[in-house]
């Protein structure tokens, strides 16, 4: 069963995976912060390599943009914030957590050895329900990408439950560091200078063309990797970029951070809406196959999607558009909010200046 | 539950969207809770969208005590390949339970908040509070194994932000919050994990189909483990003793709603969800799944149990004293659970809704108190219930509901569990609950004398009576716990009910 | 092959949610726990899409079975295994797993926002983020709450 081709994977797989040992020891191992921050960015880069080579182009974009992206900037900001440079060993606290770990450790891979082997297509896991997605989901949605017809459509109801959950961080993030005197930002220095001009030059080029990646990624996640989220944290950094490079007073003048909030909660109600106009006309919550009342479908030319025979297909397709709209509101909004708060926040002894 | 087979809420067509809008309601009330203008819209949107979650749960246990399970396929594919509500008399009483404390707590914001949060942050603190509603609701009504995971970080994530919150009156909340979201994202991963493996020996995320699918498979290394990781995982967010290190600072430091529903409800859904896991997509309780609760869980809720009772004893803050309280009432509802039988579900799903009126009325008159009053150890408290005879009344109902007073929820409560262990031949069980039950008479008595008998000291900032709005909620916790104590028809049919969906009637 | 050989991945995976776990709860740094809880959460992210990777299989987006990419995919492997495993002459990798961790990997993101946010606050409010020096200072807290008229 198994070609060249297979054998080079696995051999990949397992060099890529011993990458990943050896950030997660080194992580582990050094004092720095700074190092283990920038080697968890590291971490995230290979693991997104390893998420290809199984096959999982959206993780591996997400855990991308989010791990390598996102992630970092949080952790860097944060560490700014708390002055964090290294951190204090003691072995003594170490032994409890290392003989726990390693319990846990024994117990995992003892629980393990119960599973069928990596890779095992006719394993429980591949042959029943996943099985069930690869071959039902060009009948039952039409969207070539099955990650995201099972995300958007069959499993949607976690897609808006992830959603909530970054929503949640947003409020989380805004009400820990969104307000009270050290959110005020501090006044610019007088003379910034024109040395920045380069940046300046090249960010106003890069802006709008991240802006339309974030859009490419947006309405290509039917066919190929993408979607909703990655396209969100794109946009989202779009508008970090602007405050980095443009200072993060223009940013929120014309980003307020009241609207950021705003464009979440509403990408959080147009998917719950999609929702209950799917049940208004006589269907459950999500079924995008009730999306348009009869009569609105009976308009739809037939053979206007190329499948004649499947005009429930359009309600999934505009289901899924509009749901990952929501998601791509709620996501970039978010990620500017958390942004904010981060950003926003002022130093010690900065405060009253 | 047949009190509620003639219960006919709503109009067939809304009966029949009911369960999703149970979810729906507080979910779509967070977003325009976060639009809202002003904190008085805020609050109004928060108190009408958990009223409404309240009577969608209503029908819906109308729905269930007529067909017996209700389910509601999302997506429009059924399950194992959509994600559907599954939900049984159990998770009907627990939809009941959670809307209603939800609105309690809706309630109790109004005049609560404003002492505690600054203004400007109210319209996000009660979208974070609809987000933890929304999360517990979903996580009591799902039937994928999966989604409970996704609908547990709703009810969580928002909450950390809202228990550091607290900071403004007590800046311990701060490492609080942390160490409570280190612990919880730690129990999420473990049921994750564990999840994963019984994904990875069933192939599917529904629970049912995986019930169905573990009794043709059989154990394997993989099963087991998977059992152990969701017990630990949902053991730590039900602050199972000796997993339990997150809940005393958490609840002592927080705002007080944020307290108020935390004690009622959030321990009480990781249980529910530990049963669900336990007695319905593990059905072989001879197995190693019933060795596990048997021989782990059962030592382990005794000795919670007894140790907690006695930290709560000797602790001078009373916030923490009652939040040991609340480990130590967990340990106990893990001891009627832990017999696997009807009997002792049905008394365990008693104890949490009276454990649960109780606390809330605890932590609602401590915050009624804290209006007025900056008051963190029980000495300061000292002969309050002159100055506030309404708000400390009501603790004393409580108090008396917590220590098993006859004539409260909390003696029927106590008296089931006892009677169930009994039944069972379990005489050590019995023996940990009635020392457990001495032992709690002894830190509510101290409780009680300080309030109630001591001279308040002279000269010292002093409490006046709350609020009519913080007074309503608290007393209608109070009153529903003499009510049922008196009458229990009410959650008693629920409780039996819920038992009997997971062991069948017979038995 | 050897249960090494067929299970490699998830003894790999399980030593780097040790180590996560590991850094939780034995670094004294409160960022240094949230660096150790990625690594724990994304670790389980892993093991999930372990499980769903199939031999020879390709990214699930639906391929044409008889265009030249498919068949290029279905040359390298025994025709029997794609008849068998294949959908169409095409095997994919299980593509639900893959919707779970995207899910994960973005409350991940949450905790991890919201989390450092406390740190953040933490920092401000007692000057410093070692756990030992916060305990130090609460318990001076808790004892002022005693010493209080």
């Amino acid at each position: 069963m198994t070609g060249f081709a297979v054998e080079a994977n696995f051999a990949l797989n397992i060099a890529l995976l011993l990458m990943l040992l050896v950030c997660g020891v080194a992580i582990a191992r050094t004092r720095s912060l700074m190092a283990a921050i920038l080697l968890m960015s590291v971490y995230s880069l290979v693991s997104a390599v390893w998420l290809v080579v199984m096959d999982a182009a959206d993780v591996a974009f997400t855990e991308a943009v989010v791990g390598a992206g996102v992630s970092t900037i949080v952790l860097l900001g944060a560490t700014l914030l708390a002055r964090g440079q290294t951190e204090r060993h003691d072995w003594r606290t170490q032994i409890v957590p290392g003989i726990a770990a390693i319990g846990v450790g024994v117990l995992l891979v003892y629980a393990a050895t119960g599973l069928p082997g990596f890779g095992d297509a006719a394993s429980p896991a591949n042959a029943h329900v996943g099985r069930a997605y690869l071959e039902q989901t060009a009948q039952d949605i039409g969207v070539p990408n099955m990650v995201t017809a099972v995300l958007a459509s069959y499993r949607g109801f976690d897609t808006l439950g992830e959603a909530v959950v970054i929503f949640a961080a947003g409020i989380g993030v805004a009400l820990l560091l969104g307000f009270g005197p050290r959110a005020q930002l501090a006044p610019l220095p007088e003379d910034l200078g024109d040395h920045h001009v380069v940046l300046r030059v090249v960010a106003k080029l890069l802006i709008p063309l991240i802006v339309l990646y974030a859009f490419y990624v947006q309405f290509h996640g039917d066919i190929g990797a993408g979607g909703g989220f990655q396209a969100g944290v794109i946009l989202a950094v779009a508008v970090i970029l602007h405050a980095l490079v443009f200072g993060l007073r223009e940013t929120m003048a014309a980003v307020p951070a009241k609207a950021a909030r705003t464009i979440a909660a509403l990408g959080i109600l147009l998917y719950a809406g999609v929702g209950v106009v799917c049940i208004v006309n006589g269907g459950g919550f999500l079924d995008y196959d009730r999306l348009f009342s009869p009569r609105v479908e009976a308009m739809i030319p037939a053979n206007l999607l190329g499948d004649p025979g499947q005009a429930h297909h359009w309600g999934q397709h505009f289901g899924i558009f509009f749901i990952e709209l929501g998601v791509l509101l709620t996501v970039a909004a978010t990620m500017v909010t958390i942004f904010y708060g981060f950003a926003g926040r002022v130093l010690d002894g900065e405060a009253k200046r | 539950m047949t009190v509620f087979e003639n219960l006919y809420v709503a109009a067939p067509a809304l009966t029949a969207q009911a369960p999703i809008l149970v979810v729906l309601a507080p979910l779509v009330g967070a977003c325009a809770a976060a639009l809202a203008p002003g904190a008085r819209t805020g609050w109004v949107i928060s108190v009408v969208t958990t009223l409404f979650a309240v009577w969608m749960a209503m029908a819906v246990a109308g729905e269930v005590a007529r067909h017996g399970v209700v389910q509601y396929v999302i997506g429009g594919f059924a399950p194992p390949l959509g994600i559907a509500f599954r939900i049984d008399a159990l998770g009907a009483g627990m939809g009941l339970l959670v809307s209603t404390m939800g609105f309690l707590g809706a309630l109790y914001s109004g005049h609560a908040l404003v002492s505690e949060i600054d203004t400007q942050k109210h319209t996000l603190f009660q979208a974070g509070y609809l987000l933890c509603v929304a999360g517990f609701l979903g996580l009591v009504f799902t039937g994928d194994a999966f989604n409970a995971f996704v609908f547990l970080e709703v009810s969580s994530i928002g909450t950390y932000a809202l228990v550091a919150a607290g900071e403004a009156r007590d800046r311990r909340a701060l490492p609080a919050a942390f160490t409570y979201l280190i612990f919880g994202t730690v129990g999420a991963t473990f049921y994750v994990i564990g999840v994963g493996f019984l994904y990875g020996a069933t192939g599917t995320l529904n629970m049912a189909d995986m019930a169905a699918r573990l009794g043709t498979l059989g154990d394997s290394s993989a099963v087991q483990a998977g059992f152990a990781f969701i017990v630990v995982g949902l053991g730590l967010k039900a602050a199972m003793f000796p997993l339990h290190g997150w809940l005393p600072g958490t609840y002592s430091t927080a705002p007080s709603l944020v307290s108020v529903f935390l004690a009622a409800v959030a321990t009480k859904a990781a249980i529910y969800l530990m049963a669900r896991f336990a007695f319905d997509v593990f059905p072989q309780t001879t197995t190693f799944g019933g060795l596990f609760i048997k021989d782990v869980l059962a030592p382990l809720a005794a000795a919670g149990a007894i140790i907690c009772s006695l930290q709560a004893i000797f602790e001078t803050e009373i916030r923490r004293m009652l939040a040991f309280s609340s480990i130590a009432q967990v340990g106990f509802i893990l001891l009627g659970f832990s017999l696997a039988s009807a009997a002792g579900m049905s008394a365990a799903l008693f104890y949490m809704f009276a454990h649960a009126l109780m606390k809330t009325a605890l932590f609602m008159a401590l915050g009624a108190l804290a209006i007025s009053l900056r008051a963190r150890r029980l000495d300061d408290l000292a002969g309050v219930a002159r100055e506030a005879p309404w708000s400390v009344a009501a603790f004393g109902v409580g108090a008396a509901s917590l220590a098993g007073v006859p004539l409260t929820m909390g003696f029927l409560a106590k008296w089931r569990l006892i009677d169930a262990a009994l039944g069972a031949g379990a005489i050590w069980i019995v023996a940990t609950l009635a020392i457990g039950s001495l032992l709690t008479l002894v830190y509510v008595g101290r409780m009680l004398e300080a309030m109630f008998f001591r001279a308040p000291p002279a000269g010292a900032a002093r409490a006046k009576e709350a609020p009519v709005g913080v007074l309503a909620p608290l007393w209608i916790a109070a009153g529903l716990s003499i009510w049922f104590g008196i009458d229990a028809s009410l959650p008693e049919a629920i409780a039996d009910a819920g038992a009997a969906a997971l062991f069948g009637a017979a038995r | 092959m050897s249960l090494l050989g067929t299970h490699f991945n998830y003894v790999a995976v399980v030593v780097l949610m040790m180590i996560g776990l590991f850094i939780v709860f034995s670094s004294r740094n409160l960022i240094k726990r949230m660096i150790g809880l990625a690594i724990f959460q994304t670790s389980t992210g892993l093991f999930y899409i372990s499980l769903g990777k199939v031999a020879g299989g390709t990214a699930a987006i639906r391929l044409d079975g008889t265009s030249p990419e498919a068949r290029a995919l279905a040359a390298t492997l025994d025709p029997a295994y794609v008849a068998q495993h294949g959908v169409e002459g095409v095997v994919y990798s299980n593509p639900l797993p893959h919707v779970l961790i995207l899910t994960a990997i973005v409350v991940g993101v949450a905790t991890l926002a919201v989390g450092l946010a406390i740190a953040v606050r933490i920092r401000e409010a007692y000057g410093t983020i070692e756990a030992d020096e916060i305990n130090a200072v609460a318990r001076v807290d808790a004892a002022g709450a005693e010493a209080a008229p």
